[in-house]
């Protein structure tokens, strides 16, 4: 067992992991976030993307050892501490982004990362980032509109 | 106010969007895990079987020799031709396809048990395995189950007298032969169950990341001979199944047994490589057309064989006719054939089982009669739409080739409407220009009806052992005159807990936020069929109708005596019973029913709880699908320009919902049309085993898909309602391929499978050259 300290959603947290354990597995097991969800385990899909160090990752492809030191943001991260959905996540809602939910926490966290991006977002960054992840249920259309939504609300829409 | 055809969000959205849904994975945590040792080969004699050498403290290994006494699943049908293969939960003797679970490995950690599963030894006496049609059927083939000779699991035949006669008779006989791939539908959360003692009561909790949980618990049950009352099964939020969560997979009875024997909490969370290998694959088909036509290109005749690979085992309950006989029953679709004759089989192979994925079988016969049909326009000279609008059904009722009745529909409608938004001749102008610029474009139609929201008569002529179909619903107004509503249909992700809330509360005079649907719990739900075969809404959007409108009518007679009125004076709107000038808060109607029964209990009893039920004959929805692509000639790639879908299904309960059905139907659709394909070695080893392999679109290859409604009220149906869960993925084949025939036909080629893969496209030009 190795010990791993680091934070997540702003929260330091202090975990004894074995070395091959994976960031996805320590944050839903050992501090009980299960919002990051696993989907293929071979960074494929992208369902288990979280932010690293302010850079989206595969949670799957990352070890727990590494986020030593590291500042982890996850889904749980996003709405207020009261439960009020935060833009990018009623834009989800209002579009119709989502069916079964299993995807929407990568894509969540990796859309997260591209409206915080000092240049903006425009079509073609929106649509070559967000193809980084799998949906099976929504035909992508909408997850695209919502996040397109989200940026134009945030004021980091740029038109191509 | 209506909120019933209303843009509602969804009220499922926000946990799933705070990262606050519960699928099984996350229920999983804390259990001991079971992993699967799984056959390695296709076919084979288990020679030996042994567990590690050393296992730790609180690891266990369990065999099918550990499981005597549990039964075999054995899906039945009622049909002289059908051969029950029985599928043990773990073989003793046999493995029939590679992925098959032999053994499992319980430890307390899911990566220690993999680690186990290293040192398990197995010594499996390699056979050859049958892999394919040609194979399995080949004169003198090793038999996959003794009791299928030749091979064949299920066969059905019409062939009406005289049929010959009139095929050969037809001016034009136009034929096709063609191919469709082996596909899964992936859900992006696999397989995965929790089974758990309750020490308190004795009984078992199973999560299971199901589409039936009834059917689960009650096949469960059976085969480990428990009293079905002591199994719970909970279907808790599902990340998608598009059908392969309806079947009983034999890892389920492992966990329950494991639950029981050893009183402790288990869990199995598949990966996704046991998804791709060993969860239930579909679509793998090969047909040969011939179609009579007369001179005019009116469809005289259709003969149609029909071969489906389905896999080494029949699943429960739908059996592994599903596919084969569906194609049977159903492949003029809303095409008039006065004379059709059609042999259907289920072929046995040593491949993982066949089981139903959204569409089952109609995206293969659309893709077949479509393609057809721009032959036959090519034959007749025709144009591909004219062609179609000759043949369709445009009188209703009408009766299909094979009996069924088609109820009101926009067949014809609906093709005139894609054909005008299209602009066709823009289009081929556009078409001949890109040629010369040695780019092919190509746009492609698609033409069909879905059969949708049939209960239990439709499916008791399927002869099935477990005959589905009916839904039942318990309503209940709670004293604040909020209302819970028990279904037994469940969920995977379409929404469902939304579009019934907005049928309930304009019923009974509520909002939507008043609703509360409970589902996926056998202990809470009424007995159900879950949800698959576009039903859930038709069905159990009926049956909450019914008791909906059973529970207006007690709140009704209950108004009526406090307001001193006839009942037929209340209606209830705006939470409130309102006759002429009086009226009351519903919530208020409500707390008296309950706390002050003495006032009405004469009047309405004593609570205000209704039961509902909806069992109707089955229903047609229909579209018209239409695609552009441009094919790049140098590599076979396909990029899908414009896709467009006029749909009917009916009264349309939450155009947001639908529309996203549609859409996310489509995307399947294109995915099976152009990228996913299950591919085998020859000695039956998957080659696609992983999603770099087996290779899911992403929104870079998934256009915008334009949806036009119209809404054919369905006089089958209470709600008006016809469903349209797969119908996005029955066009989307047939459309694309024909487009891509269309682009090729300079080349003078077409496609006769699909996926449609950029080497199969490559394969077939290479050498041509484009006519001008």
């Amino acid at each position: 067992m190795t010990e791993v300290r680091f934070t997540v959603n702003g929260t330091a947290q202090c975990v004894a992991v074995e070395p091959r354990l994976t960031l996805a597995d320590m944050l839903r097991e050992e501090c009980g976030l299960t919002g990051t969800h696993l989907g293929c385990e071979h960074g494929v899909c992208g369902a288990c993307t979280v932010l690293m160090d302010g850079l989206p990752v595969r949670a799957c492809l990352v070890f727990g050892v590494q986020a030593e030191g590291a500042d982890i943001r996850t889904v749980e991260g996003l709405a207020a501490a009261d439960g009020t959905l935060n833009v990018l996540q009623h834009a989800f809602q209002a579009q119709h982004g989502l069916q079964c939910g299993f995807c929407t926490p990568g894509f969540l966290m990796l859309a997260t990362w591209l409206l915080e991006q000092k240049e903006g977002v425009d079509e073609a960054r929106l649509r070559e980032v967000l193809a980084s992840n799998l949906c099976r249920c929504t035909g992508y259309q909408n997850i695209l509109a919502a996040v397109r939504v989200a940026a134009q609300e945030m004021g980091v829409w740029r038109e191509g | 106010m209506n909120w019933v055809g209303r843009r509602l969000p969804r009220s499922e959205d926000p946990p799933l969007l705070r990262g606050e849904g519960r699928y099984v994975p996350d229920i999983a945590i804390g259990a001991r895990a079971v992993r699967f040792l799984r056959s390695p080969v296709a076919s084979g004699r288990i020679v030996a079987l042994r567990p590690p050498p050393a296992m730790p403290p609180g690891c266990l290994f369990v065999t099918g020799a550990d499981l005597a006494g549990v039964g075999a699943i054995k899906p039945g049908l009622r049909r002289f031709n059908y051969r029950a293969v029985e599928q043990p939960v773990l073989p003793v003797e046999r493995v029939h396809f590679v992925g098959q679970a032999i053994a499992a490995i319980v430890a307390p950690s899911a990566a220690l048990a993999e680690d186990l599963l290293e040192e398990c030894e197995l010594d499996i006496a390699v056979d050859d395995p049958v892999i394919g049609f040609e194979a399995a059927l080949a004169p003198g083939a090793a038999l996959v189950h003794p009791i299928a000779p030749g091979n064949v699991a299920v066969e059905g035949e019409i062939r009406p007298e005289g049929f010959a006669e009139t095929l050969s008779a037809a001016a034009h006989v136009v034929e096709f032969a063609f191919r469709s791939g082996r596909q899964s539908a992936m859900p992006l959360e696999g397989r995965g169950g929790v089974a758990e003692y309750d020490r308190a009561t004795g009984r078992i909790r199973l999560s299971a990341s199901a589409q039936m949980p009834h059917q689960l618990r009650t096949g469960i049950a059976q085969l480990l001979g428990m009293p079905e009352a002591d199994l719970q099964v909970i279907a808790p939020d599902v990340g998608g199944g598009f059908g392969q969560k309806m079947a009983l997979f034999p890892e389920y009875p492992v966990l329950v047994w494991l639950a029981r024997k050893h009183r402790g909490r288990f869990a199995w969370v598949e990966d996704r490589n046991e998804n791709l290998i060993a969860s239930a694959h579909s679509r793998d088909q090969r047909h040969v057309l011939r179609a009579g036509f007369d001179p005019e290109g009116r469809l005289l005749a259709l003969e149609a064989d029909i071969l489906a690979d389905v896999g080494a085992f029949s699943v429960f309950p739908t059996t592994c006719a599903v596919e084969p006989l569906m194609a049977l029953a159903e492949y003029p679709g809303p095409y008039k054939v006065p004379a059709y004759a059609v042999r259907a089989r289920g072929v046995l192979t040593h491949t993982c089982p066949m089981a139903p994925y959204r569409g089952v079988s109609r995206p293969v016969i659309t893709f077949g009669i479509e393609r057809l049909m721009d032959r036959a326009a090519a034959a007749l000279g025709l144009a591909p739409d004219e062609v179609r609008r000759r043949n369709l059904h445009d009188s209703f009722p009408a009766r299909s080739a094979t009996g069924m009745v088609l109820d009101e529909a926009s067949y014809i409608q609906a093709l005139d409407e894609a054909v005008h938004i299209l602009d066709i001749p823009a289009f081929r102008e556009r078409q001949r220009a890109a040629r010369a610029e040695g780019r092919y474009l190509g746009l492609g139609l698609s033409v069909f009806n879905e059969r949708t929201g049939y209960g239990t008569p439709a499916f008791a002529a399927r002869s099935m052992d477990v005959v589905p179909g009916y839904e039942v619903v318990d309503i209940a107004m709670l004293p604040s005159g909020e209302v819970e509503a028990r279904i037994g249909s469940s969920p995977h992700g379409q929404g469902l807990r939304t579009t019934l809330s907005q049928i309930i509360a304009d019923r009974l005079g509520l909002d939507p936020g008043a609703i509360r649907i409970i589902h996926g719990d056998t202990d809470r739900t009424p007995y159900g069929w879950g949800s698959f075969a576009s039903r859930s809404l038709v069905i159990g959007g009926g049956a909450c109708q019914v008791a909906a409108d059973r529970l207006a009518d007690k709140l009704r007679r209950g108004a009526a005596r406090l307001l001193q009125c006839d009942p037929a004076e209340v209606t209830l709107r705006d939470w409130q019973a309102v006759a002429g000038a009086a009226s009351m808060p519903i919530a208020e109607l409500a707390r008296l029913a309950h706390q002050r029964s003495e006032l009405l209990s004469d009047a309405i009893g004593f609570n205000l709880a209704e039961t509902g039920q909806y069992d109707p004959g089955g229903t047609f929805s229909n579209a018209c699908h239409a695609a552009i692509v441009e094919v790049e000639a140098e590599t076979g790639h396909v990029r899908v320009e414009r896709y467009l879908v006029v749909e009917d299904a009916g009264r349309i309960i939450n155009p947001m919902i639908a529309d996203g059905q549609v859409q996310g139907g489509v995307a399947q659709g294109i995915a099976n049309a152009l990228f996913e394909e299950v591919i085998y070695a020859p000695d039956g080893t998957p080659l696609t085993g992983t999603l770099a392999d087996y290779t899911p679109p992403t929104c870079a290859e998934i256009p915008e898909i334009e949806i036009h409604h119209l809404e054919t009220i369905s006089e089958a149906t209470i709600t008006g309602a016809k469903g349209l869960g797969e119908g996005g993925s029955i066009g989307a084949p047939a459309a694309i391929v024909n487009a891509i025939s269309d682009a090729l036909s300079p080349f003078g080629v077409d496609v006769a499978e699909f996926p449609a893969t950029p080497p199969r496209i490559r394969a077939l030009i290479r050498g041509r050259a484009p006519r001008a």
